[in-house]
């Protein structure tokens, strides 16, 4: 059981690792340094403020003063790992959530803990503490937080969830510092506490019209009894200010300046650069190199061969290339001869796999689900359609190349990555190097896109072992060949469909057989698993679910919505085939399966709410205009798909010519995430899913035969440009649901929408991705 | 020895191999590292700047084809703390997420409305087609363009 002694000695931690971090070197003044080093954690400044949270204050010498709170956050967090890592599991259910540091000037400094990959939780995360700490956003400033999980907890940014997760924790940690000041005023003035509240960065009493800013307080504050201090009250949602308005980006300044903010932006005096060449078949060893020839090329102070740990997540084998300068390595590498032992490489072969695929049955080797009488209920139905649906290997192709700088000496590590979990980089880095957890640092850069591949720092451990083996800081920068040769991806996958309508074309009956791949011929590959309670399984009395598996050896991973980003397509698109099938208006049909509103899973917040469905399916039809007439070979679809918490419907509008060429014109968004915390974020975040879902729709896949992945570059993985972008509506449901992330769930409707379009466009019907793959072309 | 105008300054360096992509002697050499790398075969349009005013993939030129001409990097669009009509823009229509691409994207519009004072979507759709945005804030640097443009007017 956790006590109040053990935070306090816990808490003592931030200090030190405030100390360690040079990137917070340079934003945080000399004096501050100081003080947070002479700071000695008192038990006594440490209280239980309510049943669940936990507040400490502590005086900054030389004036300020810093806030940390606590709240329980286990729950939410298994929630937030299961799509990555289902087995994560931790003991300690206590994390701090929040640090304010507030300085005698008045400004106010908040911790941004959670990687920033472009989701925007270094603005939306600090804009609630800002908004129950009643300050002006004016004089907040955001900083990163170093890494260390011991004190600030989970620091990953993955699955949607960290806004979900820190909601309720940010709050009462912003009305408990709130609460704080105005004690420490209310003490000064000798008047009764209940009789002050604030202004933004301000303590008011309005009997007196006395007024002190926060930063005035900072000292008072930091010596209040915290035992006494009254449970904070958290703001009624109709007086915010900060929360649910548009607020900028706080790095925006300096990205659009070319600041340094990136992982490839890093530098250390004596820095060389190196390069790190695997197999292009994931497995396969060095036989042969021409090492020699390579370390007498200009600028080359090393090219050595690693057998690595053999784990796709750590370090394969390889040949290292360090140098003076990136051109040096990049002009090595064409020298570069390896000849390689491919015996233990992947042989995986997606078009054999496909063809494999097709010949299988409407039955899986296994039944993930069945309810009802599905047999019978399909032998009598007067109405069945059969579909089967395919969509290829994809990459994650974040623009910045995976790269790690790392410096090793004297036993220790410090490493800087753009990386979604810094915080699980931390035993691995030691587990590769062999050293003590504590002699490894990682600094937090952001992160030029991370969309699931920064979950894994194989590129970390790389760097490492470099470091480690030429005894000098070196940064690792991956080519983008290298970065789409060595992804981990979303995985292709196949499903054959039936469905069965009764004479007033209902669904009565629905059978999937998911073929899927895996690595162990037990369990699926990352993000090539489907839930037993998949919509529309809960919803339909007649219900079959099955998979098979396909042996694979290639790596796959999360890859933005994983799962979802595939099964809206083909779950959405057959809806519309049966909704086609039937004669049925899709909004009618969607919502007649849909039923009375109500929660799909009892108990489960984050489950899909029928009621919630609904609403926001009715919201697109309405805005997109759905059921006017378009002219001929324009078409509209609908798709909906819940997923991280978040119900969103999209309609497509298209245009499809005589030669097959497809211009997507507009798509609606209606999405319900329960309060938006900053529109501007939240707009922007779902006009990029649907972009990006129109991108990976319409032109990408990636070819996999011989277990090598092709092609490697953007001359032909081909994303979408600014000519081929539709017009995108966004419009939220106001819910006083839970806040939940909106980096992934509006990306899965968008392909099932515009392949509904199509449809009703030109009657052909869609089932395998890309679109460029099945005879349509994309205007230039 | 290569001679290059970088953002103003002259530059003078006999320690750089002739066929050094641009990219690498701004980044590595320079220590100007807002232009980025991503794709090294000119075709994602990060590593944009402008040579004698003329927006092109700094991965795909030479040292050797840059020597003895202007170089602008974004570090060098703004006068001094005076951002550019674009910048400014960017920052208040809140264009970027993952923002690695934007230095790229503002380098290739700057060229346009410096062309162009007053460029129509199409005009805006075209110059902008070499710049993948991979988080795609393709519509938000339209309207930040348009923004630009009619601020411009309005300082006119």
């Amino acid at each position: 059981m956790s006590t109040p002694t053990n935070r306090a000695k816990r808490a003592s931690v931030p200090e030190s690792a405030l100390l360690l971090d040079p990137y917070l070197d340079s934003i945080i003044e000399p004096a501050d340094h100081r003080a947070i080093e002479d700071h000695t954690p008192q038990p006594d400044r440490f209280a239980q403020l309510d049943r669940r949270g936990f507040l400490r204050a502590s005086a900054l010498a030389g004036g300020g003063l810093m806030v940390t709170y606590w709240m329980p956050v286990r729950e939410a967090r298994a929630n937030a790992e299961s799509d990555v890592n289902p087995s994560a599991a931790r003991e300690n259910s206590f994390e701090p959530n929040a640090y304010v540091r507030i300085t005698p000037d008045g400004y106010i400094s908040l911790f941004a803990t959670a990687p920033e990959i472009g989701q925007g939780v270094k603005t939306s995360l600090p804009m609630i503490l800002a908004e129950e700490l009643d300050a002006d956003w004016n004089r907040v400033r955001v900083e990163q937080a170093p890494i260390d999980p011991q004190v600030y907890g989970r620091q990953s940014a993955g699955g949607s969830r960290t806004l979900a997760s820190s909601w309720t924790a940010l709050r009462k940690a912003g009305a408990s510092a709130r609460a704080l000041l105005i004690e420490a005023a209310a003490q000064r003035w000798q008047v009764p506490s209940s009789e002050c509240t604030t202004e933004p960065c301000v303590v008011v009493h309005p009997p007196t019209g006395l007024r002190l800013d926060y930063g005035a307080l900072t000292d008072a504050a930091a010596r209040i009894d915290l035992a006494k201090l009254a449970e904070p009250t958290l703001k009624d949602p109709k007086d915010f200010r900060i929360l649910g308005t548009r607020v900028t980006g706080v790095d925006n300044r300096a990205l659009v300046t070319g600041q340094p903010l990136f992982g490839i932006d890093q530098t250390l005096p004596g820095l060389l650069h190196a390069a790190y060449v695997k197999c292009p078949a994931r497995g396969g060893r060095v036989a042969k190199a021409n090492l020699d020839e390579v370390r007498a090329l200009p600028g080359v102070r090393n090219a050595f061969s690693l057998t690595g740990t053999g784990m796709p997540t750590e370090v394969m084998p390889g040949v290292a290339i360090v140098a003076d300068s990136t051109w040096a390595v990049l002009r090595a590498r064409e020298a570069l001869r390896i000849e390689w032992d491919e015996s233990s490489a992947a042989k995986d072969s997606f078009s054999k796999a496909s063809e494999q695929a097709r010949g299988l049955g409407p039955r899986g080797a296994e039944t993930l689900r069945e309810t009802g009488e599905v047999d019978a209920t399909f032998e009598g139905a007067p109405k069945t359609v059969e579909g089967f649906y395919s969509y290829p290997f994809v990459a994650h192709a974040p623009l910045e190349p995976q790269n790690c700088t790392a410096w090793f000496k004297q036993g220790a590590i410090e490493l800087w990555a753009p990386t979604q979990t810094p915080d699980r980089a931390l035993p691995v880095i030691a587990k590769v190097l062999d050293i003590p957890q504590d002699r490894v640092t990682v600094h937090q850069t952001r992160a030029g896109g991370g969309f699931g591949r920064r979950l894994i720092n194989d590129p970390m451990c790389e760097a490492a072992l470099i470091s480690q083996r030429v005894g000098a800081p070196i940064k690792l920068l991956w080519t983008r060949e290298d970065d789409t040769a060595h992804d981990f991806y979303r995985v292709g996958g196949f499903h054959r469909l039936r469905g069965a309508l009764n004479a007033e074309g209902k669904l009565v009956a629905w059978q999937d057989h998911f073929i899927s791949f895996s690595h162990d011929g037990k369990s699926p590959v990352s993000g090539g698993n489907i839930s037993e309670t998949e919509f529309p399984a809960l919803l339909v009395e007649n219900f079959h679910l099955s998979q098979s598996l396909l042996p694979l050896a290639t790596p796959c991973g999360p890859w933005r919505a994983p799962r979802s980003n595939a099964i809206a397509f083909v779950v959405q698109c057959f809806m519309d085939e049966l909704a086609c099938e039937a004669g049925r208006d899709q909004v009618e049909f969607w919502l007649e399966l849909l039923g009375e509103p109500r929660w799909l899973e009892s108990g489960n917040p984050y489950a899909l709410h029928t009621g919630r469905a609904a609403a926001v399916i009715r919201l697109a039809a309405e805005k997109s205009g759905w059921g006017e007439k378009l002219a001929p070979r324009h078409g509209r679809g609908l798709a909906f798909h819940f997923s991280h918490a978040g119900h969103f419907a999209e309609v497509a509008e298209v245009h499809v010519d005589e030669s097959k060429r497809i211009s997507v014109t507009r798509v609606t968004v209606a999405g319900d995430i329960g309060p938006v915390i900053n529109p501007s974020g939240a707009e922007n975040q779902c006009e990029g899913a649907v972009i990006d879902g129109l991108s990976t729709m319409l032109g990408l896949a990636l070819e996999l035969e011989d277990g090598r992945i092709s092609p490697l570059n953007f001359d032909r993985y081909r994303l979408l440009r600014m000519p081929q972008t539709p017009r995108v509506d966004v419009h939220f449901v106001k819910s006083d649901f839970a806040p939940s992330g909106v980096g992934e769930p509006a990306l899965p409707p968008l392909a099932p929408a515009v392949c509904n379009a199509i449809f009703a466009a030109t009657g052909e019907r869609v089932r395998s991705l890309p679109l460029v793959g099945a005879g349509f072309r994309t205007r230039a | 020895m290569l001679r290059l105008l970088v953002n103003g300054n002259r530059i003078e360096r006999d320690d750089i191999d002739p066929d050094t992509p641009l990219l690498w002697v701004l980044r590595d050499s320079l220590n100007l590292v807002g232009t980025k790398y991503g794709c090294g075969i000119g075709a994602c349009g990060a590593c944009t700047v402008h040579l004698d005013g003329r927006p092109v993939r700094s991965c795909s030129i030479t040292a050797k084809q840059a020597d003895g001409r202007a170089v602008t990097t974004i570090e060098g669009l703004a006068e001094g703390s005076d951002l550019h009509p674009l910048q400014r823009a960017w920052i208040d229509l809140d264009v970027a997420q993952c923002g690695y691409c934007q230095a790229g994207q503002i380098m290739s519009a700057a060229a346009l409305l410096a062309k162009n004072p007053r460029p129509s979507d199409a005009d805006i759709a075209k110059a902008m087609a070499g710049n993948l945005c991979r988080c795609g804030t393709y519509l938000r640097i339209q309207q930040a363009i348009r923004k630009a443009t009619s601020d411009k007017r309005e300082d006119a």
